[in-house]
């Protein structure tokens, strides 16, 4: 289940409602992000998206993490609009009757987010609005989870051959591919 | 063609969409993109680095060679920041 919102969410409502009923679920990982200040001045935090391709994106990634883990229920809520330091941003959540499947999944599920829904966050500081600048170390995260090397979203538009030395392997048809995964994979 | 701006792209450009009549000649997205930067200084700006430009055709993501068609809608936005 996704969802994307303005108003804020309840974590331990929204588990208890995903898993009431399913007494095949051994355990249950969330992770809730929220804005944080680092510095002491950020004033607050817009969250802007993509309507429609958001929805798509996030059912993407939420079905992909289906396919790779046997997930009981997952539950992706993504907030938009105006938010303040110490707001909830987001809740991910995947069940299993596994543990191991669930904290894997809950990973995976906000490391892709984060660098495959088309979300930008810009902060009010008191030297005025600035957007805030794409992390390497989330693509890292992402990549993980990722055989593919060559991402159309995360590289530079104008990058359409794979990087060199990733020229390896074919992609693995057994892992569905997603829209981005369009070239060789690495292993 | 339906074109949407996000983030700094929107404010750069100063539209969040438009349906612009492209040329029948351009192709592909690099095509689109020469001919959007040459529209004037605010499309200019904001293509002014295509190395953190990132486009999606049909809401899916894409290259700079993706080719486009009528009716396409095509999305200029900054890396993703989301999460």
């Amino acid at each position: 289940m996704i969802r994307v919102q303005r108003e804020d969410f309840d974590p331990g409502a929204e588990i208890e409602r995903l898993i009431a009923g399913q007494t095949g679920i051994g355990g249950v990982v969330s992770f809730t992000g929220l804005v944080r200040d680092l510095t002491g001045d950020l004033a607050g935090m817009t969250l802007e998206h993509y309507p429609g391709m958001t929805e798509a994106k996030l059912a993407e990634i939420e079905a992909e993490a289906g396919r790779r883990w046997p997930l009981s229920a997952s539950l992706i809520i993504h907030r938009v609009g105006p938010l303040k330091p110490g707001d909830r941003i987001v809740l991910v959540v995947a069940a299993s009757p596994h543990r191991d499947a669930a904290f894997e999944a809950c990973r995976f599920l906000i490391d892709w987010l984060k660098t495959k829904a088309p979300f930008w966050k810009s902060e009010q500081t008191a030297t005025g609005p600035r957007w805030v600048d794409q992390r390497a170390s989330d693509d890292a995260a992402a990549a993980r989870w990722d055989p593919a090397a060559d991402d159309p979203a995360e590289n530079t538009a104008g990058r359409t051959e794979p990087a060199p030395g990733r020229t390896g392997p074919a992609p693995d048809r057994s892992k569905p591919a997603m829209g981005w995964e369009k070239t060789a994979a690495r292993d | 063609m339906k074109l949407l701006y996000f983030a700094w792209l929107r404010e750069r450009v100063g539209l969040a969409e438009e349906e612009p009549e492209v040329p029948a000649e351009i192709g592909d997205v690099a095509g689109l993109i020469r001919w959007l930067a040459g529209r004037g200084d605010n499309f200019a700006r904001a293509f002014a680095d295509l190395s953190v430009v990132r486009v999606a055709v049909n809401q899916e993501y894409v290259g700079l060679d993706q080719e486009i068609a009528p009716g396409d809608e095509i999305a200029f936005f900054p890396p993703l920041t989301g999460g």
